[in-house]
C-alpha cells in the first residue's frame, strides 16, 4: 500500500462519512415529525405511515437504493448517484427513526404534561420546553444505536457506483493486486468512526445526566 | 405487451432468486444460531482462557458492516490460499456476523437471570453441559424472542447484500431483469413486497412462539 492508496482510503472513509452524516441529520428530523403526526393519529395518513414504516423496515437498503437511482428517471425525475443514495439511507433510517420517537412519546409521563396544561402552558410550549429536552434524553441511545445501523448499511450505496469505503478496496486491489491490506484498513477505519459515535453517546448521556440532576 | 406482462412471464427467474434468497437465510440463520449458543456456552465459563478473545471478536464483529466481512472472505481469504465461491463466502459471512450478534443478545439476557437458579442447578448435581442445555438455553431462546426477530429481519436484508458479490438472489433477479427490459420500477415492487412478505411471516411466527412461551411459563419467571 503506498500513498495513493491511502489517500484514496481516507476520501472513501470521507464519502461514507458525509452521506450517512447527511442521512442520519435528515432522518432523526424527519423520524420527529412522522413521529409527531402519528401522534395526531389523522385518518388516512395513519394508514398510510404506518404502511411506510412497515415497508421500509422489511426493505434490503440494497434493494431501495437500487430502486431509487434505477426507477426515478421513469418518473421523469434525473436523480445524481449521490442523491439517490442519500434518498435511499434516508428513507430507511427515518422509518426506525420514527418509531424511537414514538416509543419514547408513549412512555411520557403524563403527570408533567397536565401540570403544563394546569399553569397554562400551550401545547407547543409546552413540547418545546417540557417534553422535547426530556424525549431528547430518553431516546438518545436508540438514536445513537440507529445511527451506527445506518452505517453499518451505508456499503449499500456502493451497488449504484458510488465508492465509498467499502468500494475503494477493490479500486485499491484492482491496481496493487492485493487485496486483504486495504480490507483490513477499511475494517480498522469503521471501528473507528463507530467506536467514535459509542464514545460521543457516553459523553453526551453524561452530559445529559448531569444537566438533569 | 405490458410491463406487468413482461413480469410474470419472466416469473421462472423471480422464483429461482427468491427461492436462492430463503434458501442462503435459512442455512445461514440456522448456522448462525448454532455459533451464537456455542459462543454463548464458552462465555458460561466452560472454556475460561477462550472468554476474553471471543468478548474482543464480537465487539469487533458489532463494529464492522456486514459487506467488509463479506470482502474479507471473498477477497481476502485467497491471499492465504482458501478461495470461497461467492455463494459459501456469503452464507459464511452471514452465519459468523449473525451469529455474534445472537451471542450478544443471548448474553444480554443471560445477564437478567437470577443466579440462584445456577446453584439449585449445581446442587442437583447437573454439569455445565446438561445445565446449559436443559436450563439455560431454552430460557434465554424464549425470553430473548423478540431480539431474535429483529435479527432474523436485519439478517434477511442483509441477504440482499450478496448481490454485490455477484450472489444470484432476488435483488439480483431484479437487477438483471430491469437491465435487460428497462422496468427497474415494477421488477423491484415485486422484489420489495417479497422481502416484505418474508418479514410478516416471520413476525407471526414469534408472535406464535410469545404464545407457546407464555403457555409454558417462561414469562413469569
Amino acid at each position: 500500500m503506498n500513498a495513493s492508496a491511502w489517500s484514496m482510503l481516507l476520501e472513501g472513509a470521507w464519502v461514507t462519512l458525509w452521506i450517512s452524516g447527511v442521512s442520519i441529520a435528515i432522518g432523526v428530523v424527519a423520524g420527529l415529525l412522522l413521529a409527531l403526526v402519528r401522534l395526531a393519529r389523522i385518518p388516512i395518513i395513519d394508514q398510510i405511515l404506518v404502511l411506510y414504516i412497515s415497508l421500509a423496515r422489511a426493505t434490503p437498503l440494497v434493494t431501495l437504493t437500487l430502486f431509487i437511482f434505477l426507477s426515478a428517471p421513469n418518473f421523469g425525475i434525473q436523480l445524481d448517484r449521490n442523491l439517490a443514495g442519500i434518498l435511499a439511507l434516508t428513507i430507511n433510517t427515518t422509518a426506525f427513526n420514527a418509531e424511537i420517537w414514538r416509543s419514547a412519546f408513549g412512555n411520557f409521563s403524563r403527570e408533567q404534561r397536565e401540570a403544563a396544561m394546569s399553569m397554562g402552558m400551550t401545547p407547543w410550549v409546552t413540547f418545546r420546553r417540557i417534553m422535547f429536552p426530556q424525549l431528547m434524553i430518553t431516546s438518545l441511545p436508540g438514536l445513537v444505536n440507529e445511527m451506527s445501523f445506518l452505517i453499518k448499511g451505508s456499503p449499500a450505496i456502493a451497488v449504484i457506483g458510488i465508492v465509498d469505503l467499502t468500494r475503494v478496496t477493490n479500486r485499491i486491489s484492482a491496481v496493487t493486486y492485493e487485496p486483504l491490506p486495504p480490507i483490513l484498513v477499511a475494517c480498522a477505519l469503521y471501528m473507528a468512526i463507530i467506536g467514535c459515535l459509542v464514545w460521543l453517546q457516553r459523553i453526551a448521556e453524561h452530559r445529559a445526566n448531569r444537566l438533569a440532576e | 405487451m405490458s410491463n406487468w406482462e413482461i413480469l410474470w412471464l419472466e416469473r421462472d427467474q423471480f422464483i429461482a432468486g427468491f427461492i436462492s434468497t430463503l434458501e442462503i437465510f435459512g442455512l445461514s440463520i440456522s448456522a448462525a444460531f448454532v455459533i451464537g449458543c456455542g459462543m454463548l456456552y464458552i462465555l458460561e465459563g466452560a472454556r475460561p482462557r477462550l472468554e476474553v478473545p471471543l468478548r474482543i471478536f464480537v465487539d469487533s464483529m458489532r463494529m464492522l458492516p456486514f459487506l467488509i466481512l463479506v470482502y474479507l472472505l471473498y477477497y481476502g481469504l485467497p491471499s492465504f490460499g482458501i478461495r470461497l465461491n461467492a455463494w459459501w463466502a456469503g452464507v459464511g459471512a452471514l452465519a459468523v456476523y449473525h451469529g455474534c450478534y445472537f451471542a450478544e443478545i443471548f448474553r444480554g439476557v443471560r445477564q437478567t437471570f437470577p443466579p440462584g437458579q445456577v446453584e439449585a442447578a449445581r446442587a442437583y448435581g447437573f454439569n455445565t453441559g446438561k445445565m446449559f442445555l436443559r436450563l439455560i438455553l431454552p430460557q434465554i431462546i424464549m425470553r430473548s424472542r423478540p431480539l431474535i426477530g429483529n435479527q432474523l429481519i436485519y439478517a434477511l436484508k442483509d441477504t440482499a447484500f450478496l448481490v454485490i458479490i455477484t450472489v444470484r438472489e432476488l435483488t439480483a433477479a431484479a437487477n438483471s431483469l430491469s437491465g435487460t427490459y428497462f422496468i427497474p420500477t415494477e421488477a423491484f415492487i415485486v422484489v420489495i413486497g417479497c422481502y416484505w412478505l418474508v418479514s410478516m411471516i416471520m413476525e407471526i411466527i414469534i408472535k406464535q412462539c410469545g404464545r407457546f412461551s407464555a403457555k409454558r411459563g417462561f414469562d413469569n419467571v
